[in-house]
């Protein structure tokens, strides 16, 4: 019964602390500025935590850090990139001139920044629609997580979990608009940043030291039975501090799905470019930079830090690898981890971080998703300006919210990981070398940067349904309209990822198309990069 | 047995670093903690610039607000009615 008490209590204090920050944002919310990028003027903190804690959702912490309790600390390039283009690249290079350009051509949301940019509302529009059909997958995936998560830990049904969790997120996106937005995320930011430091000390600190630690890991593959790794070691699996066997299967999927496909694709995610327009000088993002670089270290270095060591721990208490001991089942490798080698408070704790880290990156999603439908599509399509923007963006994230939990009610098992790859590598393939030229390249077109957005839309969408095994076996058109999983089975290619694919051809076809149609107009660029 | 009983199973003539062998994985080890203390650098040395005009930057954020807003009325029309 105490620890029910504890438990209640750290939840009461959580709620009470988001509904406070949510009513503070609603208070200060006026305009549409307000309501889409929080009047410009975010404190760099804010937007540093906001960014990170939208960034890392519970897909990054249990599923990728799960992972590396199979792949193992090869893992941590994914921090490294993480690091520097998902802070460094993103703030200095893409945030500023991001900011800047945002500012000139009066831009309130991402797909509006690029069809501001290029002078065309097709841009718009099929951006808004990319989002707004694309993103439901991820935010579904992020809110099953979160409720299977609270379903095993608190014992409360799927169901309700599912649906407590979206109404909670739904009322302060709708109200307090990007500043509820960010506002919590900066609150369960905190959260997870003290969750996951205590997280890191702890693992070094039972097994004795960093170098103590990591060499038990090193040498832990000569120890377990090689049955306990065959498979993995069929596909290219050297070790937990090694990498796998050059251009293998296991090698594939590490390197191009986990590794770059998460890595890169970071750069255009929609949620995240939008809160570069949140401040309101480069004073601002250098700052975040500080604040961010050291929160996604401990974020995504921890994950997979403790997934990798986990095996050790597991080894050396029960005589199994971490797999072996969760079933073959690595979304649980985490769970299993927390509740076998830390106290209960601190599992309470966990707990707490897991929902901060998917509610952030919840009510990120459905903004962008509102703001989507009603900015992009509506507005644009409809051309009636006379209703109000704020308006139909509530509207918006009030669908956005009903979508991800019926899809919470009908995505099969298995399918977190699988989503969020989905998702990051068609955001990739279609923004990706529009966004970049968008910001560098003053030769790129109109005609350009169109031909690379549904180049690299439609290749990336091809290549989830009919070659990438991952998604074209979960999502089962393939079979359906050929009778095989996959077109190619050909290896490497089932393993390797839209992202490698779709995203250099997008790229090649907006520079050709681009060179070979008449330069955009001085003027317009004038404007666009005034003061860059 | 443990794993902590096998010390001595390495490669011959591998760096080791902090335990790891392979330098691959070190290289990631490492390079991420440089990654953070790039940002944490960089952040710390510019922590005041970029903001240093501060009268040009009022200047030009009160033109960028004004100018927004008449985007705004112009594309939205709604804060017409209210004034």
């Amino acid at each position: 019964m105490d620890n029910i008490l504890i438990l209640s209590i750290i939840v009461i204090i959580y709620l009470v602390l988001i509904g406070y920050v949510g009513y503070v944002a609603w208070r200060r919310t006026k305009s549409a500025d307000d309501y889409m990028v929080a009047g410009r003027e975010t404190h760099p903190v804010i937007m540093a935590l906001s960014y990170g804690a939208t960034f890392i959702s519970t897909a990054a912490i249990v599923g990728f850090g799960g992972t590396a309790g199979v792949y193992g600390m090869g893992l941590l390039w994914l921090t490294f990139l993480n690091i520097i283009v998902g802070i460094f690249i993103a703030f200095v290079l893409f945030g500023k001139r991001t900011r800047k350009i945002g500012h000139n051509i009066g831009a309130l949301t991402f797909p509006e920044f690029l069809s501001r940019r290029f002078n065309s509302k097709f841009i718009q529009y099929f951006s808004g629609a990319v989002i707004f059909l694309g993103m439901p997958l991820y935010a579904s995936v992020v809110l099953i997580g979160m409720a299977r998560f609270v379903e095993t830990t608190l014992g409360i049904d799927y169901s309700v979990a599912l649906i407590a969790m979206a109404l909670i997120v739904a009322v302060y996106v709708i109200f307090g608009g990007i500043r509820g937005v960010m506002y919590t995320d900066a609150v369960q930011g905190t959260i997870m940043f003290v969750g996951m430091v205590i997280l890191l000390g702890a693992i070094y600190w039972i097994l004795g030291g960093v170098v103590d630690a990591n060499q038990a890991l090193t040498n832990l593959v000569n120890v377990v039975p090689a049955k306990a790794t065959a498979a993995a070691t069929a596909t290219g699996f050297t070790g937990w501090t090694s990498m796998p066997a050059l251009g293998s299967p296991f090698w594939w999927t590490l390197v191009s799905t986990l590794i770059l496909g998460v890595g890169i694709g970071v750069l255009s995610q929609p949620q995240l470019a939008v809160r570069f327009m949140t401040v309101k000088s480069n004073k601002e993002l250098n700052r975040a930079v500080l604040v961010g670089g050291i929160f996604i270290f401990m974020m995504t270095g921890t994950a997979f830090i403790v997934g990798a060591l986990s095996n050790v721990y597991f080894f050396d208490t029960l005589g199994k690898t971490a797999m072996q001991v969760v079933g073959g089942n690595a979304d649980k490798i985490i769970p299993a981890f927390i509740s076998a080698a830390m106290p209960v408070w601190f599992a309470y704790l966990f707990m707490i971080t897991l929902i901060s880290a998917a509610m952030s990156t919840l009510s990120a999603q459905v903004h962008v998703q509102g703001t989507a439908l009603g900015r992009d599509i509506y507005e644009t399509v409809s051309k009636t300006k006379g209703g109000s923007s704020i308006l139909v963006a509530r509207a918006g994230i009030a669908v956005a919210v009903l979508i991800a939990v019926i899809l919470g009610f009908i995505l099969p098992a298995n399918i977190i990981a699988v989503g969020t790859a989905i998702w990051f590598s068609i955001t990739a393939a279609a923004f990706l070398s529009m966004y970049a030229f968008a910001l560098f390249w003053k030769r790129s077109t109109k005609a350009g940067v169109i031909a690379g957005l549904v180049t690299g839309t439609l290749i990336s969408i091809f290549w989830l349904v009919f070659e990438y095994k991952k998604s074209a076996e979960a999502l089962g058109i393939c079979k359906a309209l050929t009778g095989k999983a996959i077109l190619v089975t050909t290896m490497p290619w089932p393993t390797v990822d839209s992202i490698v694919i779709a995203l250099p051809i997008a790229f090649v076809v907006t520079v050709v198309v681009s060179l070979l149609t008449k330069p955009p107009a001085k003027e317009h660029l004038d404007k666009v990069f005034s003061g860059v | 047995m443990t794993s902590k009983d096998y010390t001595n199973n390495l490669r011959g003539g591998d760096t080791v670093v902090l335990g790891i062998d392979d330098p691959w994985i070190w290289g990631a080890y490492i390079g991420c903690i440089l990654a953070m203390l790039l940002c944490v650098v960089y952040g710390a040395l510019n922590w005041n610039k970029g903001g240093e005009d501060e009268e040009g930057q009022i200047k030009e954020e009160m033109e960028w607000h004004k100018k927004e807003k008449k985007m705004e009325e112009k594309e939205l029309g709604i804060w017409d009615e209210e004034g």
